[in-house]
């Protein structure tokens, strides 16, 4: 690739010498050239990007300062990315910026948004500075569109690895907060179920009944499900396997609050109820509990 | 490998290393038989503690233990299942059923003086 070269003379900066290149560039030329510009219009460039979100209401859930802050941040990314084609750094940012805004409430559709925005407004840009050289146009846009497009895809899916991964941490604290594991008296264990078990849940709940039993030293346990409305087979059987696996730990369970419903799957699967201690409510199970552990429940004189 | 059976007063300790082959369950249970028959022992606690893992043949003889020294007029009682293990064996339906278990030693020696007091 020869290049005929003429150099005009003038004030411009060391950043923007005007050269007039006649052959064709090397891509990696023309993608300096373009980062050059974009890197020089800077200022402008950013301003009409954010009245281009504003426009369109994308990041409604930020103030001003905030979208002009993290704009700044992103278009010296987006540059970057262009210039170093360092796509897994880019990444690593995007992954970042979606850790700072995904609590503010920004949803999946406004960063793609805007990230496709500020494509626009550079492409308009390029389109603006190389108006008199269609041939030159096409070859800068030759070195930009898959640059571009390789960002905004870097971007959005680096969004939504975050936020699956935010999902994935919220899955796993709400499974531990809905099974606690309570103490009462001594010796005696209450726990609770409230919602829907699948069978993962059941798994996590016997492996932290046993763990507390034995952390404990419980000789009862009471298993409470009031709040759960329906139980498949699959989950029947886990909680039947819970408690003969607490028995293996020296414990016995009592289950109360069955529902109709639920009684009805135990029978259908035929439990043998001989096996399972249960009790119409939690207030009957616990009762019959502190016998077990030979409590007696006395009432004292009047309270004054 | 030999399992250390200790005694303390009516009541026999068998204590479980992990990793017992299929002879030395084997030899366990006739030994323990043998002592409970030497010693007019009244009980046999039996502690897997160790064992962090058990199968269908230990759990079986663990049952067939319990059942010869039944017949020999003394309670067993299996002490320090682990989590794990209880969980494991509960899926695989071995369920030591009939068989008497206890959290641990300690707890496993209150279950017996509790029930000596109240045959005697």
């Amino acid at each position: 690739m020869s290049k005929r070269e003429s150099i005009t003379k003038d004030s411009g900066t060391r950043s923007n010498p005007r050269v007039e290149l006649v052959r064709s560039e090397a891509p990696s030329e023309l993608l300096r050239e373009l980062v050059a510009h974009l890197r020089q219009n800077r200022t402008q460039l950013r301003e009409e990007w954010v009245v281009r979100i504003t426009e369109t209401r994308l990041l409604t859930a930020m103030t001003k300062e905030e979208i002009f802050a993290e704009a700044t941040s992103v278009y010296d990314s987006y540059v970057e990315a262009l210039e170093t084609e360092a796509f897994e750094a880019l990444q690593a940012y995007a992954r970042n910026l979606s850790e700072r805004i995904i609590p503010r409430g920004v949803e999946t559709h406004e960063v793609v948004g805007i990230v496709l925005l500020l494509r626009d407004v550079l492409a308009r840009s390029l389109f603006a500075k190389y108006q008199t050289d269609f041939k030159k146009l096409n070859r800068i846009l030759d070195a930009y569109e898959p640059a571009a497009n390789r960002i905004a895809n870097t971007v959005a899916v680096g969004f939504v690895q975050e936020r699956e991964r935010v999902i994935r941490q919220q899955q796993e604290a709400i499974r531990e907060l809905s099974t606690p594991v309570l103490q009462v008296r001594e010796r005696l264990l209450i726990l609770p179920i409230i919602g829907v078990i699948d069978p993962q849940r059941a798994r996590q709940l016997t492996e932290q009944l046993l763990r507390g039993i034995r952390t404990n030293r419980a000789k009862v346990v009471v298993i409470d499900i009031t709040g759960v409305a329906a139980m498949d087979v699959t989950v029947a059987n886990h909680l039947v396997q819970t408690v003969e696996a607490s028995r293996l730990l020296g414990a016995t369970v009592i289950v109360t609050g069955l529902s109709p419903e639920i009684a009805q799957t135990l029978v259908t699967i035929g439990v043998d109820l001989g096996k399972m201690n249960t009790v119409g409510d939690l207030q009957g199970g616990i009762e019959q509990a502190e016998r077990l552990l030979g409590y007696k429940v006395v009432t004292l004189a009047e309270p004054r | 490998m030999e399992v250390p059976i200790l005694k303390q007063g009516a009541v026999l300790i068998a204590t479980f290393q992990a990793a017992l082959s299929d002879a030395d369950l084997n030899q366990l249970r006739m030994g323990l038989v043998q002592q409970v028959v030497k010693f007019r022992s009244r009980a046999v606690i039996v502690d897997v503690t160790a064992m962090d893992v058990m199968d269908s043949f230990a759990s079986r003889t663990l049952r067939e233990i319990a059942h010869m020294i039944r017949l020999r007029g003394a309670e067993t009682v299996i002490v320090g299942i682990q989590p794990e293990v209880a969980f494991a064996m509960v899926q695989l339906g071995l369920t030591l059923e009939g068989v008497a278990t206890a959290l641990d030693l300690e707890e496993g020696l209150a279950y017996l003086t509790q029930k000596f007091k109240n045959t005697d």
